[in-house]
């Protein structure tokens, strides 16, 4: 990439800053400081804007670059992932997002709390939120640094951590300044700009096959130098029966982890109902179904017109596929228009990023203070501005936090930290849900047994996986202790998580609270006294 | 798009008068929208005369005593009507989780491990493989539209009208016990610790 370039896309970069922070300076203007403005925007979003929100917290870089760039390298196992990004929406609207909206008020704590004794469980669900929201920051920013990084095409250390500051810095900046109207605004034109780039790009790719879609596939089989296995899967998950079984466990963490995802539940409650929480989720699959297929023809006009040698070159995980195919079809990386489109193609993905970790710190703070604060602190009644100044601690801390950890987990792969926030959340946030949700015999000490019988084995086992320790690529290679060989937990504590719960349901001596959870039925499907 | 939901223009904390009547204007809404707006339109007086609340507290339920509330709950938990929405729900999400998460394990397993079966060609570079993967996508689009119709056809009418007839009762019910109706009293419950 010459200077002139590498200029382009920095200011490029620096328009989408300031854009952002108009954004965050004209939805702060006029709020009424409430807890309901701060951590769900007033809950007057429509199930269109909601629905873009909602795609544009899902579709992080990692989707953006990351599927596409694994489709342009390993062809069909790439589109294993999206596939899975998509079915977890199932998940999410048949079983949890009406009834969601219809018992909570901020956070997924709300939900058990209504039918259980509130301190244990807020202390439980405010631990494994704040725990899953950190490890996909953490993911999120060191995908950041990497690619900030790899856009400009310096390979030092410096820009990476510069990177992650400014990241840090401007997550805090957002969550404080604007609450969730801001973050939903920036999500909102992200998810926009995102879905236009990948409508240009896509279009682009078909305008130069003709619209010949199996002659692109022929085309990027053929350059892939695998032929027809690059149309099937093994490429990728071919090896041992580990590697198998690590991408079911992954898989199975992919589908049942976004349902338990704090900030994509956090989403419902922007929305003044249930029926406008369904709408919204069709809106998100549509978008988010739309992107993925359009991933597909990205990955594969990467493979062809770009070729897997050049990708690989740039980027040995396939990150740089989508920027390197801009600037092939604007006419090649000398060209102007090649220049510019790649530019604007960077500018998008540090828009994604941007968005992402706003949302998630959100969800974060909401779990700080409406959770964990609340059930430490006594019993004196909460004020919404005392929450609101906690929650704005709470952003500030857990954002450097995370910028800590992501400065040291530099050298962590992004998939794996994406996959294991998935994991965490599927083991420790889904079966407490889904139990409160469906099941009239579930105590309070089955809801604090689903929590941590999730949480615990899912970050024990990934201590004792290959990640941490006992291979050349491991966190500490000198060591070994790992005992697991699966990387994802997912396919161990995830029904590790639904048992506990189980099994603290049968052996505790309390009996189920009917009244409460009649209440909690009733108000779930009809949404009589819905907040 | 925000006013074309029934349920929003009726919401007690912020249906104003104003609001209700287009709802209640509209002759060729769906029945169970038409339903909501008439309903949202005699509401709201009812809500407007209740002292003013703070912004989020919901003033039907909360203003009611607990004892009150919770034998409400139970009665309208134990109707016919609640009942009936409550099984049309589970007939239809819990099979459709099922058989889904099913159909997806199976993909997953059969993708990882039977690379050959996938790889078997079915059309020109079209194989196995990637018609599964693409009914996959398709799997998904059904079954959202015909979730989303089947609540809208069969759920969302008789939901509708049990909420109404819960915040009608918990009024009634906190007006009898005569329980002042602030709303410091509402926004303790359902978030605060009890």
């Amino acid at each position: 990439m010459s200077d002139g370039h590498r200029m382009l896309t920095v200011l490029l970069f620096c328009a989408v800053v300031v854009a952002t922070l108009a954004i965050t300076s004209w939805a702060g203007r006029g709020r009424r400081g409430s807890a309901e403005e701060f951590f769900a925007g007033g809950r007057l979003f429509s199930p269109l804007e909601n629905g873009f929100a909602i795609a544009g917290d899902y579709m992080s870089a990692a989707s953006f670059l990351g599927i596409s760039g694994l489709i342009a390298l390993y062809g069909y196992d790439g589109m294993l992932y999206s596939i899975g990004f998509l079915v977890a929406w199932l998940v999410v609207l048949l079983l949890v997002a009406e009834l969601v909206r219809n018992c909570g008020r901020f956070t997924l704590a709300d939900v058990v709390a209504a039918r259980m004794r509130e301190r244990p469980v807020r202390r439980a669900l405010g631990t494994s939120s704040v725990t899953v929201s950190v490890l996909y920051l953490v993911a999120q920013m060191v995908g950041a640094g990497s690619l900030v990084a790899l856009l400009l095409g310096t390979r030092d250390g410096l820009a990476h951590t510069v990177t992650v500051l400014v990241v840090g810095a401007l997550m805090i900046v957002y969550v404080c300044c604007g609450g969730m109207r801001a973050t939903t605004w920036i999500q909102i034109v992200k998810a926009v700009l995102l879905l236009g780039g990948a409508v240009a790009l896509t279009a682009l790719v078909l305008v130069r096959f003709g619209g010949d879609l199996p002659g692109l596939l022929s085309a990027a089989a053929e350059r892939s130098g695998h032929g027809r296995e690059f149309l099937a899967p093994g490429l990728l998950y071919g090896g041992g029966w580990t590697a198998r079984l690590d991408f079911v466990s992954l898989g199975v963490a992919l589908v049942l982890g976004t349902a338990g995802l704090p900030h994509i539940l956090a989403r419902f409650y922007t929305v003044p109902t249930a029926r406008a929480a369904r709408r919204s989720v069709v809106w998100a699959i549509g978008l988010i179904g739309g992107f993925y297929l359009m991933t597909i023809v990205l990955g594969t006009g990467a493979a062809a017109l770009v070729g897997p040698e050049e990708v690989l070159l740039s980027d040995s995980a396939g990150n740089n596929a989508v920027p390197l195919l801009a600037a092939e079809l604007g006419g090649g990386a000398g060209a102007r228009a090649g220049a510019v489109l790649a530019a604007l193609t960077a500018a998008v993905a540090g828009a994604t990023i941007l968005a992402v970790v706003a949302g998630v710190t959100l969800a974060a703070s909401a779990a700080v203070a409406h959770d964990l604060y609340a059930s430490l602190r006594s019993r004196r009644p909460r004020t919404d501005r005392g929450e609101i100044a906690v929650a704005r601690a709470a952003a500030a801390v857990v954002g450097a936090v995370a910028v800590g950890l992501s400065l040291l987990a530099a050298q962590l792969n992004v998939a794996f930290l994406v996959g294991l926030a998935f994991a965490v959340a599927a083991s420790a946030n889904l079966p407490v849900l889904l139990y409160t949700l469906f099941w009239r015999r579930f105590t309070t000490r089955g809801a604090t047994w689903a929590v941590y019988g999730g949480l615990v084995p899912a970050l024990a086992l990934v201590v004792l996986s290959p990640v941490v320790s006992g291979s050349a690529h491991a966190l500490f290679p000198g060591l070994d202790f790992a005992v697991f060989p699966l990387e994802n937990p997912g396919l161990v504590s995830v029904p590790l998580g639904f048992v506990a719960g189980w099994l603290g349901t049968v052996t505790s001596r309390e009996r189920p609270d009917a009244a409460r959870h009649a209440e909690t039925e009733v108000r779930a499907l009809t949404g009589a006294g819905a907040a | 798009m925000r006013n074309d939901d029934p349920w929003s223009a009726a919401l007690p904390a912020r249906a104003l008068p104003t609001e209700a009547l287009p709802a209640r204007a509209l002759p060729t809404e769906a029945l169970p929208a038409e339903e909501g707006g008439h309903r949202a339109a005699t509401a709201a007086p009812a809500v407007a005369s209740v002292p003013p609340v703070p912004p989020g507290s919901v003033p039907a339920v909360s203003s009611a005593s607990p004892a009150g509330c919770a034998d409400i709950y139970l009665t309208v938990q134990r109707s016919a009507a609640f009942q009936r929405v409550r099984r049309r729900h589970r007939a239809f999400v819990l099979p459709a989780a099922a058989a889904f998460l099913l159909w997806y394990l199976g993909y997953l397993v059969l993708a990882t491990g039977a690379p050959g079966l996938m790889a078997r060609e079915v059309a020109g570079v079209l194989n196995v493989g990637m018609v599964a993967g693409l009914a996959q996508f398709a799997t998904v689009f059904l079954l959202t539209w015909a979730y989303a119709r089947h609540a809208r056809l069969r759920r969302d009418g008789p939901a509708l009208e049990l909420r109404w007839e819960t915040q009608d009762m918990t009024r009634v019910a906190a007006r009898h016990a005569d329980v002042p109706a602030d709303g410091t009293a509402g926004a303790a419950r359902g978030e605060g610790p009890r």
